[in-house]
């Protein structure tokens, strides 16, 4: 009971969320089990976790925390970015410049303050940009400022001319195909093609040990529940339910009199800075960042996570960054030639039959269980009008309700 | 002034009675075909003599007999003695008579042999030539010529090109007579001459007049910079003129460049226009329609390897079949269940494109494939020296604008296109009228995806045929449609043109990449200010995004 007084706001976002309590349970599990069995289990015994394994899942936690991310914009917002990949890659970036300034004298050139690729290009100081990566602090204040001014700057100009809609996913996917050429070029200081690599030690720690890489694993853990309990908070307050509203008639909230653009700008900001913390946990775990995590394509994948896993629930993308990212290892690894055949059917097949994703996939059944057993009473409550439903209606039924909703605005 | 120093020049050509050009220029000499056959027994020395007395011969074939000795092509029969052009592989299929150009058959490769030359030969054989060639009947070979005459003009005397310049009636080949002429007046040792030549080269475009001349400028030590100051200044400004005009020249060709990348982003956003403009259908895959139509040219080729012109004739019609057929398996299958719903569209094609992607992998191979390009689409053709336009971009500008014009008659003027725009506009009256929406959606879709098979036909020709060459082209594409204006040919050709030519401009000033990211980031600035790009539809269609 006194648990419950201590952790007054964590019941209140949880009070409704049995499956966001199931949910953080099992990370808290995992948090505790899986390094603890890493670091002090033999080798050979059954519940050992390598070290391998323990990356590999640390990484999905960075991507299920990036599928948080874009969810709160996609699923509460209606903001399908299609380069949330941009600000993943910014942030990871900010963690990699810390990382290479930590690499010190021991580089293959042995210059202390360059490095090696700069020395490589000739260059004899420091660009101004690089200036102050060498403390922690200003690196992890720079993975949630790099990505957050760059949402704010763009997400203002965007949202404050009304961009909706598919103009505004493609001129994200631009502005990240901007940045992945920006960042091949050798020029901007960023590594050209190869990008940050190489790495040593993370706050004196090295990179290389289990101790590390449990520390790392642990952290990515809490920054997934942190990141979720943040968005949980932005989803269940006042503010949420405008997001909501926004999603669902954006015109009709603005002339409700809310400042729609607004809202939007802070939540788009806010996702953006969980897709950079993502992006800073995700480079000392797998040891590169390069500008092919701007490709369009990257940020696209993200998508298909939330849409599998069910947008508009937040755990629901954790679990499919999950799925979606070991189908993945699996199969680039098992069958290389099958994965993108399978990546374009999942695509296509969540959009057609699955509109909620695998979270919803319970519900849907349920549902269409209940509407064959009550059929004269599902004719009396025709089913709402929005967008999630429509794809279960007959063809001929939806195209009367295309009509519907092409005049309604 | 001028012709003051030409006549100079003739009496210093008359005085010179060891010019053997003149001397040889006799009329008792041997015909070609003799010198020729005489080629067969003489040694290197003597070939160089016998080389000189062919040179001579005003005939078109002495000059492809020589050429074909400095190739290395010219054969004799070793039974006859008869002289053979022989193609570069030296295979004796391919033998010509020297003289007629008949075919020759029946030879095998020990009945034939080579005339051997040797390097001094090659030096002698080379300016042999041009000097033939420029007494040539042809204007084209004597302008062949002088151009090569201008690439060296050390090792050429001044009569020799005075004689020319006296005997030519073309006033193009003239024109570069007077440059290799003026070029060579720089080295003359008299002040007045020297000035002469520079004149005589103001605005000349030739790469190598520009080289002599910051030769010569060069060629100033800092005393004489003072003392022949005139003379420094001017051919100061005449280097800066021909500068500023080769500067031009540069713009120009930018501007051509321009306009064939605009015309290639024209053909791959035009079917854009229609599935993502009229229909208001994101279709992702559109890249991979371009590769399809790309490969299928492919296909064709290797069908009849023996007609690649003809192949692309039919590849253009092959492309659109292939990838509108495809286009309206997609939207019968998918699409169709997914309007109203433009964010699911978007992701449900991804996946699409990424299938398809895969399948040509799996089906030709990852690496890019080869497509030919037919011999009247290589080349370039020549405005003046400083500007040469390539041929392929020029059909594809044109070809562009025939699919764009083609395109704009059928939605105006046939009964589909009619009922397309009746769709577009007020599908459920469209609909109560009698039209099958079902069907002018599919083949709507249908139209735009074989338009981008069109396209992949004409990129084929530009660029390398692989699984990615689709995705190289789809945010070029939506962009072009973004900034043209969803719904709208007119705004797509625009828009297009636009982004083609402000990136090849942008591009000598800040390098491509950079060029690419500034237009990228023009354009999200340009849809803050007109969201709804430069040709907005106006009216209730605008609400639907």
């Amino acid at each position: 009971m006194t648990q419950t007084k201590q952790f007054g706001p964590l019941t209140r976002l949880l009070m409704n969320d049995a499956a966001g309590r199931k949910l953080l349970l099992v990370l808290v599990l995992m948090a505790v089990f899986i390094p603890l069995s890493n670091l002090l289990l033999p080798e050979g015994s059954f519940f050992h976790v390598s070290t391998y394994t323990m990356t590999l899942l640390g990484k999905y936690l960075c991507y299920a925390l990036l599928a948080i991310a874009v969810d709160l914009i996609w699923g509460y917002c209606g903001i399908l970015s299609l380069g949330h990949g941009a600000f993943f890659a910014l942030g990871g970036y900010a963690m990699g410049m810390y990382l290479m300034r930590q690499i010190g004298d021991r580089g293959v050139y042995g210059n202390p303050e360059l490095p090696d690729f700069m020395v490589f290009l000739n260059w004899t100081e420091l660009p101004w940009y690089w200036l102050g990566f060498d403390q922690f602090w200003f690196a992890m204040l720079m993975v949630l400022l790099a990505p957050g001014i760059l949402a704010f700057v763009f997400g203002a100009l965007a949202f404050r001319s009304r961009v909706t809609g598919v103009y505004l996913s493609i001129i994200t996917q631009a502005l990240t195909y901007a940045l992945l050429l920006a960042f091949f070029r050798n020029d901007m200081g960023f590594g050209g093609n190869n990008g940050l690599t190489d790495f040593k030690d993370i706050l004196g720690y090295s990179l290389q040990s289990d101790n590390t890489r449990a520390v790392l694993f642990v952290a990515s853990v809490l920054a997934l529940i942190l990141g979720y309990l943040i968005s949980r908070f932005i989803v269940t307050s006042k503010l949420g339910r405008v997001l909501v509203a926004i999603r669902d008639s954006e015109s009709r909230a603005r002339f409700l009199g809310y400042r729609v653009e607004h809202y939007k700008l802070f939540v788009f900001v806010v996702s953006s800075m969980l897709a950079g913390v993502a992006g800073a946990l995700y480079v000392p775990q797998v040891g590169i960042i390069n500008p092919g995590e701007f490709a369009p394509i990257n940020s696209i994948e993200i998508i298909i996570w939330v849409a599998v896993g069910g947008r508009g629930t937040l755990f629901g993308a954790v679990i499919g960054a999950m799925l979606v990212n070991y189908a993945k290892t699996y199969f680039t690894g098992a069958f290389a030639e099958l994965w993108l055949f399978m990546l374009g059917g999942l695509f296509v097949l969540t959009t057609l039959y699955l509109p909620k994703g695998v979270v919803g996939l319970w519900a849907q059944l349920k549902e269409k269980y209940q509407q064959k057993k009550h059929q004269p009473e599902a004719e009396d409550n025709p089913p709402a009008l929005n967008t999630e439903t429509q794809s279960k209606a007959a063809p001929e039924q939806q195209d009367k309700l295309n009509f519907v909703q092409g005049e309604k605005v | 002034m001028f012709t003051l120093f030409r006549r100079v020049f003739f009496a210093v050509l008359l005085l010179s009675a060891s010019h053997n050009l003149l001397a040889n220029n006799a009329d008792t000499q041997p015909s070609l075909a003799e010198l020729s056959q005489q080629l067969i027994s003489a040694n290197y020395k003597e070939k160089a003599a016998l080389a000189e007395q062919i040179a001579l011969a005003e005939d078109d074939q002495a000059i492809v007999i020589l050429q074909a000795l400095l190739d290395s092509r010219l054969y004799y029969v070793k039974s006859n003695g008869q002289l053979l052009l022989v193609d570069s592989s030296g295979e004796p299929d391919s033998a010509q008579d020297a003289f007629t150009l008949q075919a020759v058959t029946g030879l095998g490769k020990r009945d034939i042999k080579k005339i051997g030359v040797n390097n001094s030969l090659r030096v002698a054989l080379r300016s042999l030539i041009s000097r033939a060639q420029i007494s040539s009947k042809h204007k084209s070979q004597r302008m062949a010529a002088a151009q090569n005459l201008l690439k060296s003009s050390d090792d050429i005397d001044r009569a020799f090109i005075d004689q020319a310049l006296a005997r030519e009636t073309d006033n193009s080949v003239a024109e570069v007579l007077h440059l290799v002429r003026a070029l060579m007046q720089l080295k003359a040792d008299q002040t007045e001459e020297r000035i002469e030549g520079l004149s005589a080269l103001d605005g000349a475009l030739y790469p190598e007049v520009r080289a002599g001349l910051s030769e010569f400028i060069r060629s100033f030590s800092d005393e004489e910079k003072l003392s022949r100051k005139n003379e420094y200044q001017l051919a100061q400004t005449t280097l800066t003129d021909i500068e500023k005009l080769v500067s031009i020249n540069g713009y120009i060709e930018n501007l051509y460049f321009g306009l064939a990348l605009g015309a290639v982003l024209l053909l791959a956003a035009i079917g854009l226009a229609i599935t993502f403009g009229v229909m208001g259908v994101i279709n992702m895959a559109h890249g991979e329609m371009i590769m399809l139509g790309a490969y299928t040219t492919y296909v064709v080729q290797l069908l009849m390897p023996e007609h690649i012109g003809l192949s692309l004739v039919v590849a253009v019609p092959a492309a659109f079949l292939v990838s509108g057929l495809v286009g309206v398996l997609i939207e019968r299958s998918v699409i169709r269940h997914l309007y109203g719903r433009p964010l699911e569209t978007l992701l449900a094609t991804f996946g699409i494109s990424l299938i398809l992607q895969q399948a040509v992998r799996s089906i030709f191979s990852p690496l890019n494939r080869e497509v030919a390009t037919p011999d009247w689409m290589a080349g370039t053709f020549m405005i003046n020296p400083a500007l040469e336009l390539t041929w392929n971009r020029l059909y594809i500008i044109i070809f562009s604008l025939m699919v764009l014009a083609v395109l704009a008659l059928v939605l105006k003027r046939t009964l589909f296109g009619l009922q397309m725009r009746a769709v577009t506009m007020n599908r459920p009256m469209a609909s109560s009228m009698g039209i099958k929406t079902g069907w002018v959606d599919a083949l709507t879709f249908g139209l735009g995806s074989g338009i981008a098979g069109i396209a992949g036909v004409a990129l084929s020709q530009l660029t390398n045929v692989g699984p990615n060459l689709g995705q190289a082209y789809i945010i070029d594409s939506f962009m072009v449609v973004v900034f043209g204006g969803v719904g709208n040919l007119w705004g797509t050709l625009v828009g297009a043109m636009t982004l083609g030519v402000a990136n090849k401009i942008f591009e000598p000033l800040a390098g491509a990449v950079l060029a690419k990211i500034m237009v990228l980031v023009f354009i999200i600035l340009f849809i803050q200010k007109r969201p709804r790009g430069l040709f907005a539809l106006k009216g209730r269609a605008v609400d639907n995004g």
